[in-house]
């Protein structure tokens, strides 16, 4: 995979994540963490080899495909992308809203999650006004709000201590638990070690270590 | 900080920030376009009705030119042929106009010239028909030529082509007019839309992440601009509604000049301004809209 005619970031990356699976991506800065995430978001397409996501080839899918399969996909961004004009309630509606569900057959659950996530008493608050681990538990509850088949988190931990970085990975081994596969791009080695799951390691796009993957949810080849 | 938050009363805020501030420079151009549109079909409405007063007052009459022949003098001869007229079924009255109505007809392209009586000058029959069944050329032509009276009939159809002409002119330079302002406003709106993507791309990029549809994205926009052009639309109509208001005060019925006769019932015609107005803003933004978020795909 390249962007335009730049260098190639990922190259000979193959692997499959089974259902409800739970694995790291880590490897040193520039390796390709971001890139993978990308293509397995549908931000960025191969130039060359073939993203399989529930069955489809999501390189081939018209683009017209891609909002119903992103809705499937819950991601955690690095930069967290939240919108800085609306409250952490109508950030973490946001998937819901574009899905179509009336606000009646969700604000109960949006109000849920945020207590879940330990933001019970900032639903009115505008992203602006929320500390750094608070905004990281917004974007994760605004990524697993509607439930998503996968998970994905690039640095979920990269701007938090590490109390907060050990109360963020219980918040994804719990939502694990409940059926959505987890995938963390992180280079917190430390986090990886302590939690016994399976690591992809990439250096200079190629995976140097791997963990063994059961039954594909979704693949990556190229 | 914590702060009281029920979620029952929470209402879904616009995915776009609202205030922004380059909305009021849109207001104002959408807004000016729109009072330049209202005028322009105002404007439209009375020369057309200014036409129709005209083309009336001419198809329901006829000029007869009346000359003398053989031994018989002209006012003679005029009389005779108002009788014949009088009989004809489709005139109400014909009547033969007085020689000094005749010589002050001419008397501008002559000057006044004091033997002017000894001139040949014909006289004239004014016919007025019935309004229900008025008589053609043809049929005062023929009355005339069973009397054995030499004349000529002005139905004025040449002076009702021209004026009718005249009017559809007018009407298509209006629709001209008003297809340009139009185009204007979409184009001012689809530059603002552009702008307002630019401005707002950190919004498409997370709702397309969270599985937007393109449609969906450009709603957004339509639906804001297609708010800034309505609002804008009733405050270019208004101005236009309360100018057509004061020139129909100050001029009355004729307007301020009778090529342009106000009525009150023109001021309805800005009532669909604002519906116009936001209809193509919508439109315009919603095509430039979904040609920039493929484009940002």
């Amino acid at each position: 995979m390249r962007y335009g005619r730049g260098p190639e970031i990922l190259r000979d990356v193959s692997f499959s994540l089974a259902p409800g699976s739970f694995h790291f991506v880590t490897g040193p800065s520039g390796a390709g963490k971001t890139s993978l995430l990308k293509l397995i978001y549908l931000a960025a397409t191969p130039s060359s080899g073939t993203v399989s996501l529930f069955g489809e080839d999501v390189g081939r899918a018209p683009v017209t495909a891609r909002p119903r399969l992103r809705r499937r996909i819950g991601v955690v961004f690095p930069d967290l992308l939240l919108l800085e004009h609306l409250s952490a309630f109508d950030n973490v509606a946001l998937p819901l809203r574009i899905a179509g569900h009336k606000p009646s057959d969700y604000r109960n659950d949006v109000a849920e999650l945020l207590s879940w996530v330990g933001l019970g008493g900032r639903m009115a608050s505008m992203p602006p006004t929320l500390a750094g681990g608070e905004r990281q538990r917004l974007a994760i509850a605004r990524a697993v709000v509607n439930r998503p088949e996968i998970l994905l988190a690039d640095e979920p931990t990269g701007n938090v201590d590490h109390e907060m970085a050990v109360r963020i990975f219980r918040l994804f081994v719990e939502l694990n638990r409940l059926g959505t596969t987890v995938l963390i791009a992180t280079h917190d080695q430390d986090l990886i070690a302590r939690s016994g799951r399976p690591v992809l390691h990439l250096e200079h796009g190629r995976i140097a270590l791997r963990s063994p993957l059961s039954q594909p949810l979704g693949s990556v080849r190229g | 900080m914590s702060e009281r938050f029920d979620p029952a009363r929470w209402k879904p805020a616009p995915f776009l920030p609202e205030g922004d501030g380059r909305e009021g420079s849109l207001i104002f151009v959408v807004a000016v376009l729109c009072f330049l549109a209202c005028l322009t079909a105002m404007g439209v409405l009375a020369a057309d009705r200014a036409a129709h007063g005209w083309t009336d007052q001419l198809t329901g009459e006829a000029t007869v030119i009346v000359r003398a022949r053989g031994g018989e003098t002209a006012d003679a001869a005029a009389a005779r042929a108002a009788e014949a007229l009088a009989g004809t079924p489709g005139v109400a009255e014909a009547r033969a106009l007085e020689p000094s109505k005749a010589y002050d007809l001419i008397r501008p392209w002559l000057g006044d010239v004091s033997d002017l009586e000894d001139l040949p000058v014909p006289r004239l029959v004014t016919v007025t028909l019935d309004p229900r069944h008025p008589a053609d050329a043809r049929r005062l032509d023929r009355a005339l030529k069973s009397d054995g009276v030499d004349a000529t009939v002005d139905d004025h159809s040449v002076w009702i082509k021209d004026i009718r002409r005249a009017g559809g002119v007018v009407a298509a330079l209006g629709l001209a007019v008003f297809v340009i302002i139009a185009a204007a406003a979409a184009a001012v709106v689809a530059f603002a839309t552009r702008a307002g993507l630019a401005a707002r791309s950190d919004v498409v990029e997370v709702l397309h992440m969270a599985g937007a549809e393109d449609g969906f994205v450009a709603r957004m926009f339509e639906m804001r601009f297609a708010r800034v052009a309505g609002l804008a639309g009733l405050i270019g109509a208004g101005a236009a509604a309360v100018l057509a208001a004061f020139l129909r005060l100050a001029g009355g019925g004729g307007g301020l000049t009778p090529a342009l006769p106000f009525a009150w019932s023109d001021i309805a015609a800005v009532i669909p301004c604002p519906l116009i107005a936001a209809g193509v803003a919508a439109l315009a933004a919603r095509l430039t809209a979904l040609r920039l978020i493929r484009g940002m795909a």
